[in-house]
């Protein structure tokens, strides 16, 4: 056997094999709420075989659920980016702008998911049946754009200062200074910003779902919480981390595009 | 006959923490003709950047001021090419793209067509026809110089602002690219300040090598006047003994006299007696070249 093979699959299934043991001698001896393996598979069979069936508002498709929750990851980081890109160039370029803002947003950053939630639903009252969709929308966006705003701001005062000189002596106008020198110069910080901004953006849609009670992944596995269905609980945590890990791998893809330009 | 580039009194002083400024270049003057190439001699760290960034307008004044062509130089600009020492290319534009940037900006009446001619005829006569489309991560340390150079020509420029181009080079490289300079800079009868601390690089290129005297405050010592015919050949150069006469003054100058301040300023105190002129200099410039 090569020594490919073994890293690549050998090991890696052991470790699978160690946990499901874990996992079954915990459900057979002291949690004995817990689901075994076996069991946990039998049940959530018709979710991953027929993984975009729609049964019902809250009895579809494993794929189905997530689908839904990446459209709404989709949007919030979309409105992250969008928002946090600029403020980053900001507090890269200006003193002032840094000394204003800083202090808000150091207070602002480390504020959980589950307290913004009740208030991006009490700001989207007024839209009615809406709100729940807004209000996590809103959530994921001012929890997910932190991670870039910084990494911005560190990339845009890291942008050697040869470079700025060449702008200088062209006389660059701010625009192609910004578009020319700037923006390409500080592109990997920015995506290494942009991939911890999916992160939070993922873990920040399972919250929200949660209690907004919006159909989704993370909609989902609290509804079979409250219908005592624990199987689903632990396939919804899998399919979670699953996806979390493709689209941290698919992020690192691009970041590495953009390093070596 | 009036100088083209005039600089007068020149001072760049920093503020420091413990309150006495640090003084970097004091009362630096120099009158430079139309057409000259000027080369600016001295140890490392005693100020010729400086005073090269200044001119360039990338580095603020402190005191005094410099004039090119009738104007006061404020700010940077590209009225006067700079020709880094990492050459500073745009790792994420292409040679190519690296010199039409500064086109876009000079040329921008002359249409695509135009300006992209300029930019292959300066990128070719430097030796990069076949790599113009490459970006600095594939090209050699010499063929990005060679790019910096034409960026900076490609400007059409009042004036050219070298800072120690070729100090990162093997000597092979340097000597191509000191002859695709010379060669550039008679064919556009530009004129020319370059920065080195290398003695044969000063005494090829120039017209007059400035040798300044070491920091702080840091002024111009002595002047040199390199009078060999152009277009100039290093080997017809290396034949003529007059060319380790000049050798043995710089080194001179370098090894004995760059700490002394010339006496003619009032503001420093007089400096000690030089100690007489060593021989030792002479020969050891001789055996060494």
């Amino acid at each position: 056997m090569n020594k490919f093979k073994l890293d690549w699959l050998i090991l890696p299934l052991i470790g699978v094999a160690i946990i499901l043991g874990v996992w079954a001698v915990s459900s057979a001896t002291w949690a004995k709420d817990l689901p075994s393996p076996l069991k946990t598979w039998e049940s959530s069979k018709p979710y991953i075989l027929e993984p975009f069936a729609k049964r019902g508002e809250m009895d579809q498709g494993i794929l189905r659920f997530t689908w839904y929750s990446l459209v709404l990851v989709a949007q919030g980081y979309a409105l992250a980016l969008i928002i946090g890109t600029p403020i980053g160039f900001c507090l890269g370029l200006s003193k002032a702008f840094t000394k204003t803002f800083d202090p808000i947003i150091q207070i602002l950053r480390p504020v959980s998911p589950l307290a913004w939630l009740p208030l991006g639903l009490v700001l989207f009252l007024g839209t009615g049946k809406e709100a729940g969709t807004y209000g996590a929308l809103f959530t994921i966006a001012i929890c997910a754009m932190w991670p870039t705003v910084l990494n911005t701001a560190v990339g845009v005062r890291a942008v050697p200062q040869d470079y700025l000189n060449v702008g200088r002596v062209l006389k660059l106008s701010r625009w192609k200074t910004l578009t020319k020198i700037l923006i390409p110069a500080t592109l990997p910080y920015m995506f290494t910003g942009f991939r911890l901004s999916l992160g939070i953006a993922w873990l920040v849609i399972v919250a929200a779902e949660m209690l907004t009670g919006r159909p989704g992944v993370g909609g989902f596995l609290w509804q079979e919480y409250n219908a005592l269905i624990y199987e689903h609980i632990i396939l919804s945590i899998i399919i979670i981390g699953l996806v979390g890990f493709v689209l941290d791998r698919l992020m690192s893809l691009l970041e590495r595009r953009f390093r070596t330009a | 006959m009036k100088p083209y580039l005039e600089i007068s009194r020149l001072g760049k002083t920093y503020p420091t923490p413990s309150g006495a400024p640090a003084i970097i270049v004091e009362d630096f003057d120099l009158k430079i003709s139309k057409g000259e190439f000027i080369t600016l001699i001295g140890h490392s760290g005693c100020g010729k950047s400086t005073v090269l960034s200044m001119i360039a307008g990338l580095t603020d004044v402190t005191t005094g001021g410099i004039i090119l062509s009738g104007k006061e130089v404020v700010g940077a600009g590209p009225d006067r090419g700079v020709v880094f020492q990492a050459p500073c290319l745009l790792p994420w534009l292409t040679a190519f793209e690296n010199v039409m940037l500064g086109i876009d900006q000079v040329y921008y009446t002359a249409d695509r067509e135009e300006r992209r001619q300029i930019a292959e005829y300066y990128l070719t006569v430097v030796g990069l026809a076949d790599a113009m489309h490459q970006r600095p991560a594939e090209l050699s340390q010499g063929m990005r110089q060679r790019c910096g150079i034409a960026r900076a020509f490609a400007l059409s420029p009042k004036m050219l602002l070298l800072d120690e181009p070729f100090g990162m080079l093997d000597s092979l490289t340097r000597y191509e690219l000191q002859e695709v300079l010379l060669d550039l800079w008679q064919k556009d009868q530009k004129t020319a300040l370059m920065v080195t601390h290398d003695v044969d690089e000063a005494l090829f290129l120039s017209d007059r090598v400035v040798m300044m005297t070491n920091g702080p405050a840091a002024t111009v010592g002595e002047i040199l006047e390199v009078k060999f015919p152009r277009p100039r050949s290093r080997a017809q150069l290396l034949a003529d003994p007059f060319y380790y006469e000049l050798r043995a003054q710089l080194i001179g100058f370098l090894e004995e006299r760059s700490h002394l301040r010339p006496l003619r300023s009032p503001a420093t105190p007089p400096p000690q007696s030089a100690p007489p002129p060593r021989r030792r200099s002479f020969l050891s410039a001789l055996a060494s070249a």
